[in-house]
């Protein structure tokens, strides 16, 4: 069991600052919409990846704990 | 420290509460336009959002206090949060009580955000249009004579400044933001 | 004795007591109605395919599980829910039944287009037959749109929402709902009466024929029949074929040597088991993109990279590597399925049309005519 992100993309509406406090795990579209890092989160990123889900002005961005795929 | 350094105290960190409160909106209205230079990224604007919220309750609190604490100013710990029971200047200081629980109310539901989920943060956030305006009308009313003027420029500023972050956070509404709209059949 | 989703005829009585010489009665029905299933190996038919038994299981263990007739039927090239439900409705109906004596629920409904009129008149008049099952089955018209039929759209309408797809989990079945595709509710009913044993020698499945064929329509027939069988019945080609797209807008194109390949999962995908043909002389290219765009259209508009995306794949067809740039930024990005639908229908017009690709980058098409 690990750690994974995971966008809500009803709820994202590519304010981009989780691409920006996480640049290891994510990454923008041309339209400014984050492509998440399918691995899971390495336990180095674990206070970044807290900051990110915290930054998301729209509580899209998740932290799924779920086993390896 | 005597009532008159209290007094003074007391009406310099509301000053400085102003001014924070004044940066705070216009960085709450920045997150919104998704202004965004290479220098500062968006996530940092938010980021200075909430540092600046909160160093606005720490001058608050002190503000609060010390009209407590002063004899003269006269205001009970009640009229600190229920307006318009103090004795002296009622209206004015029940501005302030007003602005200052909704204040704690953005600040309450920003900080249970994950458990409140989106809409009913959203909700009271917009209150924050409601209690920066009542924070003015406080600062403006409750000016002694000789700080009158002196107020009123500050005041003048602060509404300049906001009406402009405003005014900004429109014009990129029109033209640059990206739209997420339900293609209609 | 042939039993049959449509049955033959059936144009005439649909009352309930000539279903009943037809059927005969609907048995007592329990959860051990899971276990048949199970045994049946009966599988979705709104496209998806999953396992019915798995999802009842899913279901019966919930508190006030509900079930969700789902015959809204968004895909355009596609009407045999439409048929099925006018010409079968009790059919259907028992179907409803038979699942909510399986999961034990109290409640259920029967999403019906708003422009499926007929199938409609025929549900009502039909509960109107069976007064115990219309104080708990309610017929609910839902939007004309494409993704209206969606699972979780659909729970969201009858939520008081909107017929939008919301972000899983939770699912459906999650939250002790169980939609069902209503072929596949009606052929419930029937493993119901006849049991997994008949259902697994003699099952037959609902097709839509449309396009280049002489009598476009709803077609029955045994699973793993040629292609070409369902063209037949639809009258024969009108016009030699270059192309068939099988699962409707939401499919995927194959070239026209495949209408002798068996009408199974393993020649093709079938989808929702709409197909249409394509003749020589219309761009497939062309069509193509013209349902891309319709799907664009047709987005719930609340997801990035789909209301985006669609539009920018819709244009993009003639160049592999823009396809290519664009499936990295549009698969699973959008909270349904919509956006995979368009990328798997592009990546076939890709295979089956490469020769016409190649003529359009050299300034170049092949058609002669417009497609209907």
């Amino acid at each position: 069991m690990s750690d994974h992100l995971r966008v809500n993309p009803i709820l994202c509406d590519a304010h981009g600052h989780c691409a920006e406090l996480l640049p290891e795990l994510i990454d923008l579209d041309e339209w400014g919409y984050p492509i998440v890092s399918r691995d899971s989160v390495p336990p180095e990123l674990a206070k970044e990846t807290r900051r990110a889900v915290s930054m998301c002005p729209r509580l899209a961005l998740l932290v799924e704990r779920r086993s390896s795929s | 420290m005597t009532s008159g350094a209290v007094w003074y105290l007391m009406r310099a960190s509301g000053v400085v509460t102003l001014l924070l409160l004044t940066s705070t909106f216009m960085l709450g209205i920045s997150t919104t336009s998704r202004l965004r230079t290479s220098r500062l990224p968006g996530f940092a604007v938010l980021g200075l959002h909430r540092s600046f919220s909160l160093l606005a309750v720490v001058f608050l609190a002190v503000h609060v206090v010390t009209a407590v604490a002063d004899p003269y100013a006269a205001v009970g710990i009640a009229a600190v949060f229920v307006p318009f029971v103090a004795g002296r200047s009622a209206f004015w200081v029940g501005l302030g009580a007003v602005s200052l629980d909704l204040m704690l109310a953005l600040i309450a539901t920003s900080l249970l955000r994950a458990r409140l989920g989106l809409r009913a943060w959203r909700g009271v956030h917009w209150l924050a249009y409601i209690a920066w305006p009542l924070a003015i009308g406080h600062s403006l009313g409750m000016g002694s004579d000789t700080a009158t003027l002196w107020m009123r420029v500050l005041a003048g500023g602060c509404v300049a400044l906001v009406g402009g972050a405003l005014a900004v956070r429109l014009w990129l509404a029109d033209g640059g933001e990206k739209h997420l709209e339900a293609q209609a059949a | 004795m042939t039993v049959r989703l449509l049955p033959l005829g059936a144009r005439g009585d649909i009352s309930l007591g000539r279903h009943l010489r037809r059927y005969g009665a609907l048995p007592e029905l329990g959860v051990e109605l899971v276990g048949e299933v199970e045994r049946s190996g009966l599988t979705g038919r709104g496209g998806a395919g999953f396992p019915t038994a798995v999802k009842l299981a899913a279901v019966a263990r919930k508190r006030a599980p509900v079930v969700v007739a789902n015959g809204a039927e968004g895909e355009p090239v596609s009407a045999k829910d439409a048929v099925l439900m006018t010409l079968n409705p009790h059919l259907v109906l028992d179907g409803i039944v038979a699942a909510l004596a399986t999961i034990g629920g109290s409640e259920a409904f029967v999403a019906v287009a708003a422009r499926a009129v007929s199938a409609r008149a025929a549900l009502e008049r039909a509960l109107g037959e069976r007064l115990a099952d219309a104080l708990r089955i309610r017929i609910v018209s839902v939007p004309d749109r494409f993704v209206a039929g969606e699972e979780s759209a659909l729970v969201s309408f009858l939520s008081g929402g909107e017929a939008k797809p919301t972000f899983k989990p939770p699912r459906p079945t999650d939250r002790g709902m169980l939609v069902q595709n209503v072929e596949t509710l009606a052929n419930l009913a029937l493993i119901g009466r006849f049991g997994a044993d008949w259902f697994r020698t003699a099952p037959t499945v609902l097709g839509t024929v449309s396009g280049a064929v002489r009598r476009p329509g709803v077609v029955e027939v045994e699973l793993d029949v040629p292609l070409s069988t369902l063209v037949d019945r639809c009258g024969g080609l009108a016009a030699p074929a270059r192309a068939v797209l099988v699962g409707g807008y939401f499919g995927t194109w194959i070239g026209a040597d495949a209408l002798a390949l068996p009408f199974s999962e393993k020649s093709f995908p079938l989808g929702a088991r709409a197909v249409a043909v394509l003749p020589h002389g219309v761009c497939g290219v062309a069509e193509t993109a013209r349902i891309v765009r319709y799907l664009a259209a047709e987005s719930a508009g609340q997801c990035g990279p789909c209301v985006f995306g669609l539009p920018a794949l819709a244009e993009a067809l003639d160049s592999p590597e823009r396809v290519a740039a664009l499936r990295a930024q549009i698969a699973r990005r959008g909270a349904c399925a919509l956006p995979d639908g368009a990328l798997q229908l592009v990546d076939s017009a890709v295979r089956v049309f490469a020769d016409e690709i190649d003529l359009h980058l050299r300034g170049r098409c092949s058609a002669t005519k417009v497609a209907a």
